[in-house]
């Protein structure tokens, strides 16, 4: 604050500048990652055994207990830290820059499938079929990726296109049955997440998916025409996949902000009975919908089975991720360009928290933690201001309203 | 506001949701049990040895019954797109005889040369169902007050930790009964106050609860349980409990009767629920407060107090159904244990219409059809297991497209309320 400028009016622009930057969402995001990894060092250090063998001497030694516990917190969010973006401790400036690649690994699939989920909630649509369409996207990727023999690239290509297609499928699946008997997206969203995973856990046991000579349920590994080539040379894992995700969520603002398909989507999902009296087809609109976000969630599962996962996979190749993009889509407030910035944060978690792990034993479920309170901070400016003692830029001002990266549509469950 | 689309079922065109469903699972029928025909017969396993009124084991050849069953289903089907074809709605009691013709069927044909446990299928049925029927009768009173309840799956989940280690620190069942009550209801009261207070879109705080539940329960139980899991993590079990007399009739008897306290508690909820949200005062201000909330406010109906006990109720409900998984069923808590039975809840949730006794009809189906995989599974069936393990899922679809119809939900669900 400049308590010494010397002109009234100028003091005043400079507070209302001052006061615009601190109330704006910016500094609510910043601080909502800071009150969630506050939560989080406070569950961190109440759990660890050297806090817990000094807490009996609050009284007595309560320095002791504040060394164990900042020991505990610093130790863990340093593993993490050194995991997600830079580890001083390894040789070479290539290694210890190697983490950040690593959260770029992470980051990729999660983007794709949270572009698939934000896609859908801004058509009003709440795709929680993330898993399914990962999976079958991933089989038919894979079956491409290790039975057909083409030339480099153009193998590739089909590869992609055949997962895009397969996830194409599984969520266009479930806007025709919507669009055509009224089926709730959610109900059959989180069934057909079952029945791909079933179907998929039958298939790894049969010649179609099944590793020749093999007995485990696991797919043979995909040739070398059909991988991602790596993007920064053999060291790192980052591939391809990454520079695709961009491209999607390039297409994605493009089709959201720049397309007419895209003013439908939008207008159906701020009101659909609005839109089909101004003549739009909303049925249509939501097989479109979901075809569109099933081949984006289709393309993560594309990225793990021709990237880090390409030695076979088995029905587990999902690993949550499309559970997890609906928290990447609520934290990128549905916004393609969000979507990528909160891909990349919770990928950072993800590789962070493995070293956490590996390091300091900290259970990498606290990541989970972490993040859901950050998603839940974010939607709930008024509480981290609140916390913080921040101005409300609502006061004196119309009563604000409820900032939501949904449109009220998708309360209709 | 998006405007209240409350109009009655009126068939303006012919519907042919009804006979396409009965048609493709006709379909099936005929390639299944004529296609791939089985020999000899089926035992049905009515008592068991224990049982006072011993009923004769049914014994049905399984050519013939599957046969006969198919062309009740041929007939059904015909029946229904008549039906179509005049205009007419379908009806449910036409449904109902296609399921049960179609279970019946299968049944024969799948345990064909064995001995079905019919009571085994429907005591194990029961089990399954009860955190399903809590969780759904949880979502029923949160939704019809007008706040969507995503989070089951996270209530459930704090509720068997909660139980599970007060239960074990106390060595008393009631108390971490207790426990997953304290526990549904925190849960419930953070999606209270993010969405009532803070304007949170519903939907958004309750899958964020469900990874912070998932999050948090798993992070302590590998901190903290696992370090004294003899102290902290095995709680006693509730046992089996007779009713005098009612479980001595035959079939229904030992399915319903010889259950555990957790059980018992679910019958009493689904009828205690339903009373309360269609028979008292209670009900019709959370159910005004539902569906239109200027309305009832303009009554004098305070909507967000309303809201916020509606919801900590529901919590409650959802946290004994958590109980269940620790103190009814496994005697410990797991990592992420409820294993998306909450998703389950709540699809029976829409499912059963947001009404607590259809929900459970719901929640029912789920369990029987999970537990039907488990024992044809035991008993060796010629389908391959993923196949059965997914007929739940691949029933409800057909359901929710092709029979349940057009839902409706309350008005107001998922719509924050402000005084203007």
């Amino acid at each position: 604050m400049s308590n010494e400028a010397p002109l009234r009016t100028g003091d005043d622009r400079v507070r209302a500048i001052v006061r615009e930057i601190m109330s704006g969402t910016a500094v609510i995001s910043v601080l909502a990652v800071v009150l969630a990894l506050a939560i989080g060092g406070v569950l961190i250090a109440a759990t660890d055994d050297h806090v817990r063998a000094a807490a009996p001497h609050l009284f007595t030694d309560p320095g002791g207990l504040l060394a164990a516990a900042w020991d505990a917190v610093a130790g863990a969010y340093g593993a993490l830290f050194q995991g997600a973006v830079f580890n001083p401790n390894r040789d070479g400036l290539v290694l210890q820059l190697k983490p950040i690649t690593e959260t770029l690994t992470f980051a990729t699939p999660l983007i794709a499938a949270g572009l698939g989920v934000a896609l859908a909630f801004r058509v009003g649509l709440f795709n929680i079929g993330g898993q399914g369409q990962m999976l079958v996207a991933a089989a038919c990727a894979g079956w491409v990726g290790f039975t057909l023999h083409l030339p480099f690239g153009v193998h590739l290509a089909l590869a992609l296109l055949a997962g895009l297609a397969g996830g194409a499928l599984w969520g266009g699946l479930v806007g025709l049955l919507k669009a055509r008997t009224g089926a709730h997206e959610v109900i059959v969203t989180i069934m057909l997440n079952y029945v791909a995973f079933y179907l998929l856990s039958y298939l790894l046991r049969t010649p179609l998916l099944q590793a020749p000579g093999s007995s485990n349920p696991k797919s043979p590994p995909i040739a070398d025409t059909a991988a991602l080539p790596p993007l920064l040379g053999p060291q790192f894992n980052l591939t391809l996949g990454l520079v695709l995700v961009v491209a999607a969520t390039i297409f994605t603002w493009w089709l959201l902000d720049r397309s007419a398909l895209g003013f439908r989507f939008k207008a159906v999902g701020i009101n659909p009975d609005a839109a089909r009296v101004a003549g739009i087809d909303v049925k249509r609109v939501y097989v479109a919908t979901m075809l569109i976000a099933g081949a984006l969630v289709g393309l993560a599962g594309v990225t793990q089975v021709l990237g880090p996962a390409r030695a076979g996979f088995t029905s587990g190749i999902d690993a949550g991720i499309g559970f997890d993009a609906i928290t990447v889509a609520l934290l990128g407030r549905s916004r393609p360009w969000g979507v990528l910035a909160a891909g990349t944060l919770f990928g950072a978690f993800k590789a962070g928290g493995y070293l956490m792990q590996a390091a300091e034993a900290v259970p990498i479920d606290i990541v989970l933690v972490v993040q859901s309170l950050i998603v839940l901070f974010i939607a709930a400016p008024p509480l981290v201001r609140g916390v913080f003692r921040l101005p409300d830029p609502s006061v004196g001002t119309a009563r604000q309203d409820p900032a939501s990266p949904v449109p009220e549509k998708v309360s209709a469950l | 506001m998006t405007t209240v689309t409350s109009q009655p079922v009126r068939l303006v065109g012919r519907s042919w949701k009804t006979p396409i469903a009965c048609g493709l699972f006709t379909v099936l029928a005929t390639v299944l049990f004529i296609g791939q025909g089985r020999p000899g017969e089926t035992t049905f396993q009515l008592s068991r040895d224990a049982d006072l009124v011993q009923l004769p084991p049914l014994v049905a050849p399984v050519g013939a019954t599957t046969l006969g069953l198919t062309v009740v289903l041929l007939l059904l089907t015909a029946h229904a797109v008549w039906l179509a074809v005049t205009r007419r709605r379908p009806q449910i009691w036409s449904s109902l005889a296609f399921a049960v013709a179609f279970l019946v069927a299968f049944l024969t044909w799948a345990a064909a040369g064995q001995t079905l446990p019919v009571l085994g299928l429907l005591v194990g049925t029961v089990g399954i169902s009860v955190p399903l029927v809590f969780g759904a009768l949880g979502g029923v009173i949160s939704e019809r007050v007008g706040v969507i309840n995503v989070a089951i799956e996270g209530q459930l989940l704090g509720g068997a930790f909660v139980s599970a280690v007060v239960a074990s620190l106390t060595g008393n069942l009631y108390a971490g009964l207790l426990g997953a009550v304290v526990a549904g209801v925190f849960v419930s009261l953070v999606l209270a106050v993010f969405s009532i207070r803070y304007w949170v879109d519903q939907v958004i705080v309750g899958v964020v609860l469900i990874v912070f539940v998932t999050g948090l329960t798993s992070f302590l139980s590998s901190t903290v349980l696992t370090k004294d899991a003899a102290a902290l993590n095995s709680p006693p079990r509730f046992p089996a409990i007779d009713v005098p007399v009612l479980s001595q009739i035959p079939i229904i008897g030992p399915t319903f009767f010889r259950q555990t306290v957790i059980v018992y508690a679910a019958y009493v909820a689904v009828v205690v629920v339903y009373m309360c949200l269609f028979h008292t005062k209670w009900g019709l201000r959370v159910r005004a407060a539902g569906e239109h909330p200027q309305a009832a406010d303009t009554v004098g109906i305070k909507v967000n107090a309303m809201r916020l006990w509606a919801v900590s109720i529901a919590g409650a409900v959802v946290g004994i159904g958590g109980a269940y998984f620790t103190l009814g069923a496994v005697g410990s808590f797991q990592q992420n244990m409820t294993a998306g039975m909450g998703y389950i809840a709540l699809a029976a949730v829409i499912f059963g219409r947001w009404h607590p006794i259809r929900a459970t009809l719901a929640a029912l189906l789920f369990g029987f059809a999970t537990n039907l995989q488990y024992v044809l599974g035991a008993i060796g069936s010629p389908v391959p297991s993923e196949f059965m393990l997914m007929l739940p899922y691949l029933v409800t679809i057909v359901a929710v497209a092709g029979l349940a119809g057009q839902v409706r939900k309350p008005a107001a669900s998922g719509l924050p309320y402000a005084r203007r």
